[in-house]
């Protein structure tokens, strides 16, 4: 017989103001087993841990019950102080009565009465836990950072300074990602591309970074400290170690009406292409959908003006096996799709771009070489309006329910920009709030407004209409004034929502990392724990994780890099010890259990066992513990009920069961 | 209940729609065709209803200004919808006078010429399917 | 007891992953979003820890109903564990009508961490049906009582 102490927690007044926590502690002595019960104003604050502590040596407890917030939040607090007290530490269950209980109800008996049972189901597990002892597993000192924009090289960058060795998996021919699209940044106006390409050069220059560009992860198998990651390197169809970077390939290719995707779409590139100057690794791609020896088998241009001999259209994709301890998803973002959004004419005028595309128009290395002008005729604007918040902040299913976060800032400064360069140009900006909490941030839009004259109306905009002449009629709201505003521009800017990555839930999926109905990666704690996945061994570096500006990406980079630090600084990791186990006088070694289990760590062996007098060899399941994750396929679907998993054993549940039915 | 309260409460429930919703974007405001010619403006009926000023919703001109386009409803970021909104204090008007209900049979050769164009369309837009 | 009856506080048990659903409860708890106080929620480290044995037990013992959350489809953090639960339900749920359990006191439903909101929304739906239901009483001649 257990010799249980229960103690409840009274959280300030977040439980004990609807739940009677002593009633509870008073119910608690009347279970079997319970030999102490108290209630305290907080449980997991040192006086709170001394009680229990205090209690195990006095009471000779040999298992406890807290009745407190989530096991999530304070399960490993209260693990700890029991295991300080020389009791083991999976001897402790935690009664959720703050989130499944006090929270949500109102009524103090109902609630107390739910209270009282969730403690008797803890207590009745209690009851059956046995001490259990986790296993060792080791760690592969090496991070795979998924995504080369600037979140993932800042974190390899951090992760690779501490002296670990790390590789970037980056989808496009390049690192660098959308701050590389970027023209000037808030609130400094320095060039994006100024501040960004060192830390591209240096990623690549840093001994123990290596870039995978132009690849994607495959397949991910394993578990914290120890995954196993395929990565497809796409067909380059150049060889990257032949390759010079002269760049006479571009030019000579016939290919060019390829769509820039560095240029949003908005110009051309040739076939064989580097996404942009700077790009790193220098070496550039066969698009073999655009290119025309590809689909025709005629041309072979670039191949024969390469003097390294560099092209290759014999290449395949390759698979590379690697093993790594951590992985940071740094996936990034995109602008969402406006085809929803026909009000504002984006499809059917030219002239209405997009704020991405405005820095693609606005960079020298863009399509207009930095002149401001109309895309479809080329003439310089006069009057250009701005609209925020398009798809972003509705509840409807054409947009995004939250807020994008970057946009206000980012209008404010192309809205500054503009005014700087071309004075002549009227700018008007149609806002529904204007939120720029940051430092210098409220004062950088104070700028636009004040210095620069830009035109600021409350109101959004209903309906712009493409005009016969080709200027654009924007119609919208002034809700100041109460005035409905008819106002003819040359372009029309859209703040576009933007929305994660969307190769985000493959590889979500593939890390067996939580992800919410944005897709934005889940934290393992919103507050406390926002750079790691509530998968171990996984963690979360920018947009994938929520919208951020840059600032915010570099540092929650770094933080993931600490946290990736933390893990790989480590010989070896404490495996969860609630794994499987057979009973070798059940098991039939049918095989069934080995077919269910995702993680392959049932084999066979044939073993002598001793049946009731009876000796003799049988083929018996064994579970590899440390490859074991706990997840009880294998329990349910073993025919002649041998399997078990230990901290969640059937007994246990069952005992849940009827403790909450009694 | 206060009948201020209730009279707030019937225009949510024909409509359907929570006022609570809206952001104030204005959107509903620049895109209505007949803006100019109400004295409450679009953006404006929620919160009349919010301030359970139901009374002063149906005695505006825009009860009667508003074409039922629906393009408020259409472009509205937030489902609020302040085009049924009006509908709804329409149809609570109409109510009161007592024209509320019709029987197949009753339906006249020719509609009543004084019956508003409005109600009408948002009839046939409301029960299209 | 009949519907009508307005005394009638059924018993159900929710088993909730510990990844996806907990948490999701969890969330639900911590945004103050409340379902009634009949749901009691056991942990198990998937949906696959499920044990079709341990849904009957609940009713046995005199569960009204039975709620199994889990991640959704293709989402489990154990890759494929859902998938199994998934069937292992199907599977169980055309049986229960056979044995005296009606078909609206069990289900199962996919409810990530983010999901605060459909877990309360899912958890009020599901009382309310068990309300509709009543007291299991078709099981209540076969149920031993101990």
């Amino acid at each position: 017989m257990q010799r249980i102490g229960v103690f409840v927690c009274h959280c300030g007044s977040n439980i004990a103001a609807t739940v009677d926590v002593s009633k509870v502690a008073e119910m608690a002595l009347m279970e079997p087993g319970v030999v102490h019960a108290e209630d305290y104003q907080y449980m997991c604050s040192e006086a709170g841990q001394a009680k229990i502590q205090d209690a195990i040596h006095e009471k000779k407890l040999s298992g406890i019950v807290v009745c407190s917030c989530s096991p999530r939040m304070h399960e490993a607090t209260f693990r700890k102080a029991a295991e300080r007290a020389g009791l083991n530490p999976y001897m402790v269950e935690i009664a959720n009565i703050r989130e499944h209980c006090s929270w949500i109800h109102k009524d103090m008996e109902e609630a107390t009465k739910k209270a009282v049972i969730l403690m008797r189901a803890a207590v009745a597990k209690v009851n059956l836990n046995t001490p259990l002892k986790p296993g060792e597993s080791r760690v592969t000192k090496r991070a795979l950072i998924i995504g080369g924009g600037i979140a993932g090289i800042q974190t390899a960058l951090d992760i690779a300074d501490a002296g670990y060795e790390v590789d970037i998996v980056e989808k496009t021919p390049s690192i660098g990602g959308r701050m590389s699209q970027l023209d000037k940044t808030f609130p400094t106006l320095d060039c994006s591309a100024c501040i960004l390409t060192p830390k591209m050069v240096e990623a690549s220059a840093h001994e123990k970074i290596k870039i995978y560009t132009y690849s994607e992860v495959e397949k991910v198998s394993g578990f914290v400290g120890d995954f196993t990651v395929d990565i497809r390197k796409k067909a380059r169809s150049v060889d990257m170690d032949k390759c010079t970077g002269c760049g006479v390939c571009q030019e000579k290719c016939p290919s060019k009406k390829a769509p820039s995707e560095f240029n949003r779409g908005l110009n051309n590139r040739s076939a064989i292409y580097t996404p942009f100057a700077q790009a790193i690794p220098n070496v550039p791609v066969i698009d073999r959908e655009a290119c025309i020896k590809f689909k025709t088998g005629k041309c072979g241009i670039c191949s024969k003006v390469c003097q390294a001999g560099a092209i290759d259209y014999e290449q395949k994709d390759e698979i590379i096996t690697e093993k790594y301890g951590a992985i940071v998803v740094a996936t990034g973002f995109d602008t969402i799709n406006l085809d929803k959004y026909d009000e504002y004419a984006y499809s059917q005028s030219k002239d209405v771009i997009t704020s991405l595309e405005l820095e693609r128009v606005m960079n020298a290395a863009g399509p207009t070489h930095g002149h401001l002008e109309r895309l479809s005729d080329g003439k310089a604007p006069k009057e250009m309006v701005f609209i925020q918040c398009v798809g972003s902040r509705c509840s409807d299913d054409r947009g995004k329910p939250y807020c994008s976060k970057i946009c206000c800032m980012y209008t404010a400064k192309h809205a500054m920009l503009i005014r700087d360069k071309y004075p002549d140009v009227n700018v008007t900006v149609f806002y529904i709030d204007v939120r720029t909490p940051g430092k210098n941030f409220d004062e950088f839009y104070r700028r636009a407004v004040e210095q620069y004259g830009v035109n600021y109306i409350k109101g959004q905009v209903g309906k712009v209409i493409p005009q016969p002449d080709g200027k654009l009629l924007v119609q919208g709201s002034d809700l100041l004034d109460n005035k409905q505003i008819l106002k003819e521009a040359d372009m029309v800017v859209l703040a576009t929502a933007i929305e994660p990555n969307p190769d985000v839930r493959k590889i979500a999926t593939m890390l067996t990392a939580s992800i919410d109905t944005n897709n934005f990666l889940t934290e393992a704690h919103a507050k406390l724990r926002p750079v790691e996945s509530p998968t171990a061994g996984i963690f979360l570096s920018g947009v994938c994780q929520g919208p951020k500006d840059i600032p915010e990406t570099v540092a929650q980079a770094g933080a993931a890099a600490v946290k990736a630090i933390g893990l790989l600084a480590k010989d070896k990791l404490l495996t969860n010890p609630c794994t499987a186990h057979s009973d070798e006088l059940l098991c039939n070694g049918c095989s069934t259990c080995e077919n269910v289990c995702p993680y392959g760590a049932i084999t066979y062996e044939d073993k002598e066992v001793n049946d009731h007098g009876i000796r003799e060899v049988r083929r018996l399941a064994v579970v590899n513990s440390a490859l074991c994750q706990g997840c009880g396929a294998c329990t349910v679907a073993c025919p002649s009920g041998a399997m078990d998993l230990q901290g969640f054993s059937n007994r246990q549940i069952i005992a849940e069961v009827d403790a909450i039915c009694r | 209940m206060s009948e201020k309260k209730k009279q707030a409460e019937l225009i949510e429930e024909i409509s359907g729609v929570n006022p609570l919703k809206c952001m104030k974007c204005g959107k509903c405001s620049a895109t209505c065709p007949s803006y100019n010619e109400m004295d409450i403006k679009p953006h404006q009926f929620v919160s009349y209803v919010i301030n359970e000023d139901v009374e002063s919703l149906v005695n505006s001109e825009s009860l009667w200004k508003c074409l039922s386009c629906f393009a408020c409803v259409e472009r509205c970021p937030r489902d609020v919808k302040p085009g049924k909104l009006i509908d709804a204090a329409r149809q609570m008007v109409v109510r009161q006078r007592g024209q509320a209900y019709l029987s197949p049979d009753e339906i006249p050769e020719l509609l009543d010429p004084e019956l508003p164009q409005q109600l009408l369309v948002s009839a046939f837009r409301r029960y299209r399917r | 007891m009949s519907i009508e009856n307005k005394s009638f506080r059924p018993k159900i048990v929710a088993f909730c992953c510990n990844w996806c659903s907990y948490a999701g409860a969890d969330l639900a708890g911590s945004s103050r979003l409340s379902y009634p106080a009949d749901v009691k929620i056991i942990r198990v480290p998937c949906s696959c820890r499920v044990n079709p044995m341990f849904i009957l037990r609940a009713f046995e013992k005199g569960a009204d109903g039975v709620i199994m959350c889990g991640c959704h489809p293709g989402d489990c953090h154990y890759s494929t564990g859902n998938y199994y639960a998934r069937r292992r339900m199907t599977l169980l749920f055309s049986m229960l009508d056979y044995i005296g359990v009606e078909n609206g006191r069990t289900r199962v439903e996919w409810v990530s961490a983010a999901e605060g909101v459909k877990f309360s929304d899912t958890m009020n739906s599901f009382v309310e049906k068990i309300h509709s239901l009543g007291e299991n009483v078709r099981l209540g001649d076969l149920r031993c009582r101990n």
